[in-house]
């Protein structure tokens, strides 16, 4: 489970482009976004909704553990990461995505700022962002759990007893094990089919349709 | 991955609801008592014994196809369920325009008209429709423009990577023709064909009961004496007693209650199937069909993968109260002109109401529901629209450059084709060759592609100064075979 996001201030995207910003007709190709965390995270996932961004580079500033003079360090933990598989076409431009620590370069622990350059090659759009940009730290492991002293103590093995044509006892009770499982099974399982009724108490009597 | 473990569990825990109370469960339960007498399963290794006997026996095969249209299609946490229904903001502020339009239509319909919404019939009525039911056909009692456009395409004037000359502006994937040659490699023209290149055999697959490899046959075309059960096979569409015992349930509820929307349902097959030489004689099964159809609660279950939302009401006009909401029609579907061409080519195929109603359901709930709502989805009318116009803009430029400058646009021309699937447009064997790949191919996409030449053989018809430019003598097919392979 990913618990909460933790809290972090999403700075305005910042475009990149040759020329002039104003006065330019075209549209920049490529956005960074900073995120800045309020202390050092051990990042688990970062999730987040696409608005018309291709492709993804996530960059990470790490602080040093240990030694607090040595200066953070830059570190790419995601590179080119498609989104939009065709960026001329829709598919993938809004849809929800999740990054895991799995997939990234480098482990993103004790990061202060997350860099994201977002790429969107393509003349067809006029912007592209992310939105509702979202970190989750890792969780730490719970505690094993005791086991409880009567469970660990273990039965001896019975002596096998002498039979005289009667059917072994192993074979009975397996037997009549699994057919106690299957009433349990049969009583408990609940189906969740409809019946089918349209109607509340046997009235269906409607005026006028609903327009919310 | 410990994320891809819990989510693999979750989905286990869905897909065991989804079977409980579906009829493949008791399908499935009925099967492993009936092995339990078998001599090879051993009380010691049931499980494992059951299960490889449910394997080899094909119905693990039909509940893993059925289980892949039932499930609902992988989202991400955090996205709300309308995103799952239609990703794209645009879509689905444009279907719900598009449905307000529909609610309002049909509100001022009721209030003029003076009838309400729904009624219980008087007992007397009851009695009388029960006597009918099997010659409604003699009882009686209405394609509008959407403004569709993506606030974020960029449509300024002169050449853009997007140069398209057609009504669509929107920028869907879909696929040009060596695409599609990829995607449908069964219709090269080195591969047989059947209703072309005919010879008679019994496919294997109708006795091995095997839905996969049906959908795989279907592909080059079904035989005619077979089509009725391949089709069957793939749709997964029985008529086991719990079938049957649905549809008089459902034709209990046509007795009961009267509905507004059977009236749309009258109109509808008077002005079009009734009028039509290939399914006049049909008009009985399609009220049948379709009356019921209106009170399936079962079609609900759709509007999870579908971007439309099923219209509500308030019963006893106690507007706002939640316990009093309920679903108007009861399947949510709300019928329009051309409607009952969906189920008419199916009358050549079933002539048992509960088996016609199974098939014709489970073809409009996979396929026909993406023809009528706004949909950024590759089987969606948008889509198909697209891409008949890309093919036509790409492969016959100067037919598109000559239509426009006549004024009349390729797609309004083809439109009605594609939205009815071609029913009612094409002769009953060319349209059940080309729903057969319909059903091989899970897509509705083959639609788009065989609306390129109609529009040639329309115009090149009005050339020659045919007197009847209709398509009834197409042969569909081949002329698809020939565009996307020669």
């Amino acid at each position: 489970m990913t618990g909460n996001p933790v809290n972090c201030t999403v700075k305005s995207p910042v475009a990149l482009q040759i020329g002039d910003v104003v006065s330019d007709s075209f549209h920049p190709g490529v956005y960074i976004t900073d995120i800045v965390l309020g202390e050092p995270v051990n990042i688990q996932e970062i999730s987040f909704k696409n608005y018309y961004t291709a492709y993804l580079t996530v960059r990470v500033l790490k602080k040093e553990v240990g030694s607090e003079e040595a200066p953070a360090k830059w570190v790419t933990c995601l590179r080119n990461h498609c989104l939009m598989a065709n960026p001329h076409t829709e598919e993938g431009s809004q849809d929800y995505f999740s990054l895991y620590r799995q997939q990234m370069l480098m482990q993103p622990d004790n990061v202060t700022t997350v860099r994201l350059i977002l790429r969107q090659p393509s003349s067809v759009w006029l912007n592209f962002n992310l939105e509702e940009i979202k970190i989750y730290p890792v969780m730490n492991e719970d505690s094993e759990r005791d086991v409880p002293s009567w469970l660990s103590s273990i039965t001896p093995a019975e002596e096998p007893l002498d039979m005289n044509g009667l059917p072994d006892p192993d074979a009975v009770s397996s037997s009549i094990q699994q057919m106690w499982a299957l009433t349990e099974i049969m009583q408990s399982s609940q189906s969740s089919a409809s019946i089918g009724r349209f109607d509340v108490d046997g009235c269906y009597d409607i005026n006028l349709l609903s327009y919310t | 991955m410990m994320e891809e473990g819990a989510d693999l569990s979750v989905t286990i825990a869905q897909i065991v609801h989804r079977l409980k109370g579906a009829h493949l469960h008791s399908q499935l339960e009925k099967q492993a008592r009936e092995c339990l007498h078998r001599p090879e399963i051993k009380l010691e290794s049931l499980k494992e014994d059951v299960r490889s006997f449910l394997k080899a026996s094909g119905t693990l095969a039909c509940v893993c196809v059925c289980m892949y249209y039932r499930l609902p299609p992988p989202g991400h946490p955090a996205a709300p369920p309308e995103h799952t229904k239609e990703p794209l903001v645009y879509m689905r502020k444009a279907q719900a325009s598009w449905e307000k339009r529909i609610l309002k239509s049909l509100n001022s319909m009721c209030t003029e008209l003076g009838v309400p919404l729904a009624r219980k019939r008087p007992v007397s009525e009851q009695k009388e429709l029960t006597n009918k039911w099997n010659e409604m056909g003699t009882d009686e009692p209405g394609n509008r423009r959407s403004y569709l456009k993506n606030p974020n395409y960029d449509c300024r004037e002169g050449l853009t990577a997007n140069s398209h000359w057609g009504l669509i502006q929107i920028s869907l994937n879909v696929r040009d023709i060596p695409q599609m040659r990829e995607a449908y490699p069964e219709l090269s023209l080195t591969c047989s064909q059947l209703g072309i290149d005919d010879h008679a055999h019994i496919p294997p697959v109708v006795s091995e009961q095997d839905s996969a490899a049906a959908q795989q046959y279907s592909r080059q075309g079904c035989p005619t004496g077979f089509r009725a059960q391949l089709w069957a096979l793939i749709l997964n569409a029985t008529n086991e007693p719990e079938d049957i015992m649905h549809y008089e349930q459902l034709k209990a509820a046509v007795i009961h209650h009267d509905l507004l929307v059977d009236n749309l349902i009258y109109k509808d097959v008077k002005l079009t199937a009734s009028n039509d030489d290939y399914y006049f004689v049909f008009e009985d099964f399609l009220y049948q069909v379709l009356l019921c159809f209106s009170r399936d609660t079962a079609v609900l279950e759709h509007f999870s993968y579908n971007s439309a939302t099923p219209p509500k009401s308030y019963i006893q006009g106690k507007t706002g109260a939640e316990e009093f909401t309920v679903v108007y029609p009861p399947n949510g579907v709300i019928p329009f002109h051309g409607f009952s061409m969906y189920v008419s080519p199916l009358c050549f195929l079933y002539n048992e109401p509960s088996r016609l109603y199974s098939v014709f359901r489970e073809m409009y709930v996979r396929y026909f529901f993406r023809l009528h709502s706004i949909s950024s989805s590759p089987s969606g009318i948008v889509s198909l629209c697209l891409q008949f116009e890309r093919l036509l803009q790409n492969h016959l430029p100067q037919l598109f450059y000559h239509l426009q400058a006549i004024g009349a646009q390729p797609l309004r021309i083809a439109f009605k084709w594609m939205v009815r699937a071609f029913s009612g447009y094409l002769s009953t064997d060319q349209l059940l060759l080309l729903w057969d790949r319909i059903l091989g191919y899970d897509s509705l996409e083959i639609v788009a592609g065989g609306s390129v030449f109609p529009v040639l053989h329309k115009q090149l018809l009005s050339v020659c100064n045919a007197v009847l430019a209709d398509l009834s003598t197409l042969k569909v097919m081949p002329l698809l075979q020939v565009f996307l392979f020669a």
